[in-house]
């Protein structure tokens, strides 16, 4: 459904994206694509390419068969896009508005009514579409937003940043719609915000600075660190001494230690492989007689992943 | 092409929403009417439009229509709906032209209510109707080139201002400027600042007489900075 191969876009000499690279097919796991990323990663850029608002420097990209350099118009009939924060022409009607974009669409006129009906019901603008844009707040302008981009029943849906801005009712209700798009059409969200990622999405995408960090399922990269995940233990005796005999048992990696103010000693274990060695460690403590007072698995989430990955490129480019 | 008249209805309407098209609509009948007065309604004075409309109009509409085009894209850019209006199913040229004929309509509804005038002077002598639709004929190439100026330099920049302050200096200098070098000149460069200037082009209509040269200036150069404009607005989403 949308095929990104080596796309670089470079605006002065450090903005931008740079050799960005990702192939997704409809309904492999689900149609909900999180594009997530910090703030000034290259998220909207690559947005503002994939709906054809702006030519790449370099590279090829395809969204629903077509490539969207050659074969723009194409590409356009069949996307729908909300834009960060939702411009909309603040002195036309809502209603006005969204028959002037069917019209766009090449909609006859009752196909116009129908689906300026349909979207009305979908995103519940009933109570405010024949109020001028203006007038409305944030949220339903938003929604207004959102309606545009379905009424003509795209293939691919792309939502930058939906949610920015919005109240937690509204953001839970927006949430609740994307999933129901998700049923229908291949959405491409993009978004700052993790856990939203990581509720909503069957497919993400990581960008920092420009570059394609990771790209799986969330489960997909939930495995790629649990490989290195810890074991946090606090044990009573001394920090060398608990330390050594931690290192003894057979699959575990580093061990960092510190001493707590009060004689504990607190380990953090690092685990080789995907095997529980909470049992081991807990024998361990016993037969020499030591005391436990916590053990635990730090458990890996994507926001861990997440920060390591973007810190790790930091530290790369020196920053 | 087929999106055009979709455009120019939205421009058209947006016209009649926003404040500045009555406050402009204000100026342009107060000023004309000064002119119209001061000049017929003297003892002696001609019972003619020639004045008003020949004379007085092209100076009128420079610092008129610059303020009707310089949100054309200007706005656009700046609230973003750019965005959500080029990833439409929409190409660069629709676009400005649009917007170009949205304007142009808006011009001529101004300019009908000027018809006020030849009535008025009807009163009070024979008119010479020739002339008054020559005038108008005018009226209509002039305005158009204005309005094709003023959405390039809308195309330019996102700011309002910048795009009206240009679009002002330009016609300025087009009209008065080159005009009164022409008449200071002589020899070649009195007739290339002729063939330059928008007023020794459009005093032949003032006189009655629809030349068709002055009638392809108009309508190349109209062209000539629509299709800038265009060029504009591609190169701006290049970069």
């Amino acid at each position: 459904m949308i095929q990104v191969n080596n796309l670089t876009k470079r605006y002065g000499p450090s903005r931008g994206i740079e050799d960005v690279s990702f192939n997704i097919d409809r309904g492999e796991t689900g149609n909900i694509i999180g594009f997530l990323g910090p703030n000034g990663a290259g998220k909207s850029t690559t947005i503002r390419i994939l709906t054809c608002y702006q030519p790449a420097t370099s590279g090829t990209a395809t969204v629903a068969g077509h490539n969207v350099f050659t074969e723009s118009l194409q590409v356009r009939r069949k996307i729908g896009y909300l834009p960060e924060n939702a411009p909309l022409y603040p002195e036309m009607r809502a209603r006005e508005y969204l028959d002037f974009r069917a019209k766009l669409h090449r909609m006859s006129r009752n196909d116009r009514i129908a689906a300026v009906g349909r979207v009305t019901e979908k995103c519940w603008l009933g109570d405010f579409i024949d109020r001028p844009i203006g007038q409305l707040s944030k949220g339903m302008r938003q929604r207004v937003g959102l309606a545009d981009a379905l009424l003509h029943d795209p293939e691919v849906l792309f939502l930058d940043e939906p949610t920015i801005g919005l109240d937690p009712n509204q953001i839970r209700e927006t949430r609740k719609l994307i999933r129901e798009l998700g049923q229908r059409h291949v959405v491409f969200l993009s978004s700052h915000i993790l856990h939203e990622v990581e509720q909503l999405c069957t497919h993400t995408i990581i960008i920092a600075n420009g570059r394609v960090l990771a790209d799986g399922s969330p489960a997909e990269l939930r495995e790629r660190i649990s490989g290195s995940s810890r074991l946090i233990a606090e044990i009573k005796g001394g920090v060398d001494e608990t330390r050594s005999a931690v290192q003894g048992i057979s699959g575990v990696g580093a061990v960092e230690s510190g001493e707590e103010p009060d004689g504990w000693s607190r380990l953090s274990i690092e685990a080789n492989g995907t095997g529980d060695i909470r049992e081991e460690v807990f024998r361990l403590v016993a037969d020499k007689g030591w005391a436990l007072r916590e053990l635990r698995h730090e458990v890996a989430s994507l926001e861990d992943f997440f920060i390591k990955i973007t810190a790790e490129q930091r530290q790369d480019a020196g920053v | 092409m087929r999106n055009i008249p979709t455009l120019t209805h939205r421009e058209l309407s947006t016209q009649f929403y926003s404040p500045i098209a009555y406050i402009v609509i204000t100026i342009f009948l107060v000023i004309s009417g000064i002119f119209f007065i001061s000049d017929n309604f003297t003892s002696g004075g001609e019972a003619s439009v020639r004045d008003i409309f020949g004379n007085y109009m092209p100076l009128i509409l420079v610092f008129i229509l610059p303020m009707l085009t310089m949100r054309l894209m200007s706005e656009e850019y700046r609230s973003g709906t750019i965005e959500t209006l080029m990833t439409a199913p929409v190409n660069d040229a629709e676009v400005i032209l649009g917007k170009f004929f949205g304007a142009v309509l808006f011009y001529f509804v101004l300019l009908a209510s000027t018809l006020v005038y030849p009535i008025v002077v009807s009163l009070y002598g024979p008119l010479d109707v020739g002339l008054t639709l020559s005038c108008y004929v005018g009226l209509m190439l002039v305005g158009s080139l204005y309005i094709a100026v003023g959405i390039f330099f809308s195309s330019c920049t996102r700011n309002q201002v910048i795009a009206v302050l240009c679009s002002f200096v330009l016609l300025a200098v087009f009209t008065f400027l080159v005009h009164y070098i022409g008449q200071q000149q002589e020899g070649v460069v009195r007739v290339v600042m002729q063939h330059l200037s928008i007023i020794s082009h459009f005093q032949d209509f003032s006189r009655g007489l629809v030349d068709i040269t002055h009638v392809v200036f108009f309508l190349s150069s109209t062209c000539l900075f629509l299709f800038f404009a265009v060029k504009i607005l591609e190169f701006r989403r290049w970069r």
